[in-house]
């Protein structure tokens, strides 16, 4: 019966036959762990709770785990709530990479909500993919929030991703503090359809001299879809440097709306922004129309170099 | 035979007439030249033909193999096999070389992508993973843009000014390309104010305030425009709502 549900969640997101049950892994459907294999220096502690699961992930002092540590958050019935509570704590100088990905290939009526306290410790590294697969009907509601804390010298990435089925709706927030010469970067790639709805709000605060942090937003919107983007940089360090990157398309009846806040509060910091809403560039547009795509064929061109 | 001709073409826009009465034959399989000063109306010529949104209200028309193209949107002109390769080409944020050359490419194998890169003097493995962005220079630039046209396999192709913004070693390449793009039938029309560029066709027209001032064997227009044009400080001005733009010889 477990096993049938990895197989389950595994092809839902195309993993089936790639995945190794060897690799470090933890794999939930709903409340359940289904399976998870730790490593040398990775501690995982899953925790079922009544909607969700609580995991507690710690990668021990100057441990470098070297292979991505596959997670698997899947809701496979129609309807249903999952609550995913992270504690994870990277000890100085250890190195981990997370691949992870959240299905909800059947849904109608599905609430993810992922609440994840992150602390990076000194000249730590960690990255973090995730990956969202949606069923085409729209019927999702995500809502992740976490709260980073990096360390001197820390090192913290995480990309999001949402391009294949419908977004529903996605509150998305991230908050970093970022201490001495460490750096944070943030990406978020969302293709919004339909009466899909985008929220997304990213925060870095560079408190420690030196410190770094990107976010980087870029969303597609076509048909009723809207977005609201909040990307906030505030530098109060000298020498912190930060950039806010945020572009938007919109076709149709779509709406995108950037609110770039950057905040500087030392004269030796710097912070820079760049926000772009609009339809598709036409020269980008009429440059390949000119190789014989259609308009239609050209924009989903460049929509996918977009969110590429 | 004429694989393209332009019959008494006029353009105006915001009530500026940038093109007056122009009328010019193309002849299939030759490297042909539209040469003139800056703000001629090479340019504005080069987009009527290729049909870009913003030059489709002009009079005249403009017949492809003899059938009339004015109502035909730029991907239909594209797909009768007309291209345009951009004085400043299109950046494309996140996008690919290799995807940018097979969106074009008649042949979608991806061995098609370093063949027409190697025409056009680019090492396959350092640019067929990388961004068509702001990451590589105007010179690259235009030459995946050439790489791209060269897989597309035009019946015609206009380059508007080829060698501006490349380097002298890739002005090479370009003129390699262009001499490729001849041998394999392709009608070719340089837009350009450059002796350099103007001697790699056969034959060249001469316009001015978009008038056509001459046209014939390319050493006869070479002649005038450098001994003429070059010199003169005459500036093309678009005059507002004039039918008396500057034209003929002087």
């Amino acid at each position: 019966m477990t096993g049938d549900l990895v197989g389950e969640i595994l092809e839902s997101v195309n993993l089936h036959r790639t995945f190794n049950k060897d690799t470090p892994h933890l794999i939930i459907n709903a409340n359940q762990v289904l399976s998870s294999h730790q490593v040398e220096g990775l501690i995982m502690e899953p925790e079922e709770l009544p909607d969700g699961v609580r995991a507690k992930l710690r990668v021990k002092k100057g441990v470098k785990i070297g292979s991505p540590v596959h997670l698997c958050f899947g809701l496979l019935p129609e309807r249903g709530v999952q609550h995913i509570i992270m504690d994870i704590e990277i000890e100085d100088e250890a190195e981990v990479s997370f691949m992870a990905h959240c299905t909800f290939p059947n849904a109608v009526d599905v609430e993810h909500r992922m609440e994840a306290q992150i602390k990076v410790g000194r000249q730590a590294k960690y990255s973090y993919f995730e990956r969202h697969w949606h069923s085409d009907e729209g019927m999702v509601k995500v809502v992740p929030v976490a709260w980073i804390e990096l360390e001197e010298g820390a090192h913290f990435s995480t990309e999001f991703e949402l391009l294949k089925g419908r977004v529903g709706l996605i509150d998305l927030d991230y908050r970093t503090t970022c201490q001495a010469r460490s750096s944070a970067e943030m990406k978020a790639r969302i293709f919004g359809r339909q009466d899909d709805r985008i929220q997304i709000r990213e925060a870095a605060h560079l408190i420690g001299e030196g410190s770094r942090a990107v976010l980087t937003t870029h969303v597609a919107v076509k048909n009723q879809a809207r977005a609201e983007i909040n990307n906030e940089i505030i530098a109060e360090a000298p020498y912190a440097r930060g950039h806010v990157d945020c572009k938007e398309i919109i076709q149709d009846n779509g709406q995108a709306r950037a609110v770039p806040v950057v905040e500087v509060r030392n004269p030796k910091a710097h912070v820079t922004h760049e926000a772009a809403i609009g339809s598709v560039d036409s020269k980008q547009l009429q440059t390949l129309m000119s190789r014989g795509l259609s308009e239609e064929e050209a924009v989903d061109l460049i929509v996918e170099g977009l969110l590429s | 035979m004429a694989i393209l001709e332009v019959r008494d073409v006029s353009l105006q826009v915001n009530s500026i007439l940038i093109l007056n009465g122009l009328s010019m034959e193309f002849w299939a399989g030759y490297v042909q030249a539209v040469v003139g000063p800056n703000g001629a109306g090479k340019s504005t010529l080069a987009s009527l033909i290729m049909g870009l949104p913003d030059y489709r209200q002009h009079t005249g028309d403009i017949l492809f193999e003899g059938q009339s193209i004015k109502n035909l949107n730029v991907d239909q002109r594209a797909r009768l096999g007309i291209t345009l390769a951009w004085q400043e080409p299109a950046r494309f944020e996140g996008l690919k070389v290799s995807q940018f050359i097979l969106a074009a490419a008649k042949n979608k194998d991806k061995k098609e992508v370093d063949r027409v890169l190697d025409m056009v003097g680019l090492e396959p493995a350092r640019y067929r993973s990388r961004d068509v962005d702001k990451t590589l220079s105007g010179g690259e630039r235009k030459r995946i843009e050439l790489a791209s046209i060269l897989a597309m396999k035009p019946r015609l192709v206009m380059l508007d000014e080829p060698d501006s913004g490349v380097d002298i070693e890739a002005i090479d390449r370009i003129f390699e390309a262009i001499n490729r793009l001849k041998k394999d039938g392709t009608t070719v029309l340089l837009i350009t104010h450059s002796p350099k560029v103007l001697e790699k066709a056969d034959h060249a027209f001469l316009i001015c305030h978009g008038t056509l001032v001459d046209k014939g064997v390319t050493s006869n227009i070479m002649e005038y425009f450098s001994g003429k044009c070059l010199p003169c400080p005459h500036q093309n001005v678009p005059e507002i709502n004039s039918g008396a733009a500057a034209g003929g010889k002087t």
